[in-house]
């Protein structure tokens, strides 16, 4: 599906039909680089991710839980990626992608709504900016590079500031994800008028999941569609994809897997729609903070600190690496004796990877990616 | 009892985001009925009632131009670009406008409660846009009609609501001619087999639905009888036949005229009472008795009951308001006392479900960010949550019950609507501390705790707005 960037609505909710659209010629872009930035809403589990196999206290802290990753790309002495990423793997042998470990933002508490304020905003504090780190990335490009869109309804805070961003997202009302589903299912649980009307619509209602649903093609269906929007010489340059569903405070094994292959497969279908233009482009993958190292009563993680950041594309500067000052699992060397304890600052990383990206000085991205930290 | 609550939700249409906390409920529902405002400002600017008329005047003259076109274009090709046409009609933007303006005088009202009202009377004399003589007037009815009168007696809303032109047309009296009035006698001298009559519509209607209630004693001589007493009344540049000619030469359309020609001659009795009064006069008697009437005083206190409480409002509350509405003579201020003093309407449960209107409208309030887009098409929101404005598809209005707006889609449409809003700017406010100011002493901890771990500030937004509380009043 190619889409005119003319038929979408700057910070509309609506696009045209793509049917009726014509079609584009694959013309090489006069502007290469392209970024897009996967949020991950929800605090996304890094120790399953990228589960740090060799660190000895790892296993007997995940308890049940250790085979997680079990089959999956043991991609370096220490680490062994989640089996449902089997595209990044891919990745990561041909040097196209990267994790950087015990990463987080300079939030300390836990809260989604802070956490994910600060990961957006790359404010010192929460709800301390207006404007988000891409949207001031975007000043720094030059003019033919800074068209940007978000698959959202609106411009999501990391976009905004002082150029315009664009918004897609599907013109059918944009169904309530998987996960608000199953709250709102606990929340009506003891109430007499609403559960069974929600249970009925539930049923009744074919449901569009977030990118865990579909057994992953919800996700290809993403990068297929993020792919062709910045795909045409006068496609989108720098994007953001939102999404949800990381919060696995219970039955992590299944839905975490399934979030991931969905990422997987997003992935790997923005790879193969970008084709050539996938060595010009960088995506970087990031949450607002990480899960307990140890695994709670229900069979999942709660909110913790410290993460991990995937670096993907076709030019990294250090692709088929993981980073990381291991600070080590066992209860001493952790984050306030839960979490894994950050060594090193998310904001460091994006600024450090974007800067490469552009080519552009890696002291002014900081400063103005991250004017407060 | 959660007073807060339901003082803002029952009472109100939900607490603004910027409003100050409330000490005393009750006394800040009393006051808002002096501080109504019957044209508050968002409402300022809507088309008036002869650029409506012009505007379907235009459309009608348009469309009988475009039957011609159509009878002598080839094949199908004219379709397409007659329906644009159609489309673009004027009353239709005057429609969307008016309902668009209606949205955000409640959302900025500082009168909730008075607010409410407006929409309940609107829907207790209902008329319904699905006619296109009425659609461009839905908006001009509730502001001209209604608005300016719930502050008053009982009996002068009622002449409000059937001196407009939204009802007239919609209850066809612009096609109910008395049968032997000047103007059917000259039809049937010139030998027309089809004389001109009697449209009992609004005669009916006026009895079952806005004032003595269904089945409560009158009979087919009365309606028959109410309707002959309401011919002549009508709305100039919308008449069939009688048209121009009947009407004086300075009418201009949209209003509203006593023709005597038109008027069935002589004494009606309804009711057991005779009414030989001359003129428009006649109709206006037998409005003023029906409105203070005892069954009348029965039906609207038992909507009234109903709409703060429950489907089955408690007798001791519908009896206080029918005493009330009797003593008082139908004045609507005293019924509202009514409704603040008494303890029914302060049992917190079981809670009313918000119809959707409601519900949007609470939503909205609450919060400071814009939450819908400036193309939203308002009219079309409500379309989809089920409740088109001002059009209920009868004169019935909407149902005020429970089961009406529960339904398990409507359910999905609300939360897909709140997943949208707060896609839109849940970054932008925290839906934790929004809970407690808009449920205050309804705020269940259940709720608050599910808010606060949703996994992003949008999704704790979406569901406080779907949270059980929230979907209630």
């Amino acid at each position: 599906m190619i889409l005119s960037r003319r038929s979408i609505i700057l910070s509309g909710i609506s696009v045209a039909a793509a049917g009726a659209l014509p079609g584009f010629a694959y013309a090489a872009a006069a502007t290469p680089k392209r970024l897009v930035f996967v949020i991950q809403r929800g605090a996304a589990d890094g120790l399953a991710t990228v589960a740090p196999t060799g660190d000895p206290a790892f296993a007997a802290a995940r308890r049940a839980m250790a085979d997680e990753t079990a089959g999956g790309a043991k991609i370096d002495p220490m680490f062994t990626l989640h089996p449902a990423l089997a595209a990044t793997a891919g990745l990561y042998t041909r040097r196209q992608a990267h994790f950087a470990h015990a990463v987080a933002t300079s939030y300390r508490d836990r809260s989604h709504f802070d956490g994910q304020n600060m990961l957006e905003g790359g404010g010192s504090r929460p709800y301390g900016r207006d404007d988000g780190w891409v949207g001031r990335l975007l000043t720094l490009l030059p003019a033919a590079e800074r068209d940007a869109i978000a698959i959202a309804p609106a411009v999501p805070l990391a976009m905004r500031g002082s150029v315009q961003v664009g918004t897609y997202a599907p013109s059918r009302l944009p169904q309530a994800d998987a996960d608000l589903i199953a709250r709102l299912t606990a929340l009506y649980q003891d109430d007499p008028l609403l559960n069974p009307l929600w249970d009925s619509a539930i049923r009744t209602q074919e449901l569009a999941s977030d990118i865990g649903g579909n057994n992953g093609r919800n996700g290809a269906d993403l990068g297929k569609l993020a792919a062709s929007l910045m795909l045409p010489a006068d496609g989108a340059r720098v994007m953001m994809v939102e999404t949800g569903g990381w919060d696995t405070h219970s039955g992590q094994r299944g839905r975490l897997a399934a979030q991931l292959r969905g990422l997987d497969q997003l992935v790997g279908a923005l790879q193969t729609g970008l084709g050539a233009a996938w060595t010009d482009t960088l995506v970087i993958v990031a949450t607002e903070f990480g899960r307990t190292v140890e695994v709670n009563g229900t069979g999942g993680t709660d909110h913790g600190t410290a993460s991990t950041a995937m670096l993907l594309g076709g030019g990294l500067a250090a692709g088929g690496t993981v980073s990381a000052d291991w600070p080590g699992l066992n209860t001493a060397a952790r984050y306030e004796g839960r979490d894994l304890k950050p060594t090193r600052s998310l904001e460091s990383v994006i600024a450090g990877a974007v800067a490469h990206h552009y080519a552009l000085d890696p002291q002014r991205v900081m400063t103005t990616l991250y004017p407060d930290v | 009892m959660a007073v807060q609550y339901l003082a803002a939700n029952r009472f109100g249409l939900g607490r603004r985001f910027d409003d100050p906390a409330v000490s005393d409920p009750q006394g800040w529902l009393t006051r808002q009925l002096d501080e109504y405002d019957s044209a508050p400002a968002a409402l300022a600017g809507l088309a008036g009632r002869e650029a409506i008329a012009n505007a379907y005047a235009e459309y009608r003259d348009e469309r009988q131009a475009m039957r011609r076109e159509m009878a002598t274009a080839e094949g199908e090709d004219a379709m397409p670009q007659m329906a644009q046409r159609m489309a673009r009609a004027g009353f239709r933007r005057y429609y969307a406008e008016a309902a668009g303006a209606r949205l955000a005088a409640a959302i900025a009202t500082p009168t909730p409660f008075p607010e409410r009202l407006v929409h309940f009377w609107a829907n207790h004399f209902a008329v319904s846009a699905d006619k296109q003589t009425v659609v461009g007037f839905a908006g001009d009815y509730e502001n001209m009609a209604i608005r300016p009168h719930i502050m008053g007696k009982f009996s002068d809303l009622l002449i409000a609501a059937v001196r407009h032109p939204a009802m007239l047309l919609y209850l066809d009296q612009a096609q109910s001619f008395g049968p032997d009035s000047v103007f059917a006698a000259r039809i049937r001298n010139r030998g027309s087999r089809q004389a001109p009559g009697l449209n009992e519509n609004l005669a009916r209607e006026v009895m079952e639905l806005h004032t003595l209630g269904v089945r409560t004693g009158y009979t087919q001589a009365d309606v028959t009888s109410f309707a002959k007493a309401l011919t002549g009344l009508t709305v100039a540049g919308f008449g069939r036949a009688a048209g121009p000619r009947f009407m004086p030469a300075d009418a201009r359309p949209g209003d509203i005229l006593f023709i005597e020609r038109l008027h069935q001659p002589g004494a009606q009795t309804i009711l057991g009472k005779k009414y030989d009064q001359p003129r428009g006069q006649q109709a206006e008697a037998v409005l003023r008795d029906l409105a203070v009437h005892p069954a009348t005083a029965r039906h609207v206190a038992t909507k009234l009951a109903r709409h703060f409480t429950t489907d089955n409002p408690p007798t001791s509350l519908v009896d206080r308001l029918t005493r009330d509405f009797e003593r008082s003579g139908g004045d609507l201020p005293s019924l509202y006392r009514v409704l603040i003093a008494s303890p029914e309407t302060w049992t917190g449960a079981p809670m009313m479900f918000k119809s959707p209107w409601d519900w949007c409208v609470s939503m909205l309030r609450s919060l400071k960010a814009p939450a819908l887009g400036e193309r939203q098409n308002i009219a079309a929101m409500f379309t989809q949550l089920g409740q088109p404005v001002w059009r209920p598809g009868s004169p019935k209005g909407y149902d005020d019950m429970v089961a009406t707006w529960a339904g398990s889609a409507a359910l999905m449409q609300r939360v897909e609507l709140a997943s949208r809003i707060a896609g839109r700017i849940g970054d932008r406010v925290d839906a934790r501390q929004i809970a407690p100011l808009v449920l205050a002493d309804a705020l269940p901890p259940e709720t608050a705790q599910a808010i606060a771990r949703a996994d992003s500030p949008g999704q704790g937004l979406a569901m406080l707005f779907a949270s059980p509380a929230f979907l209630r009043r």
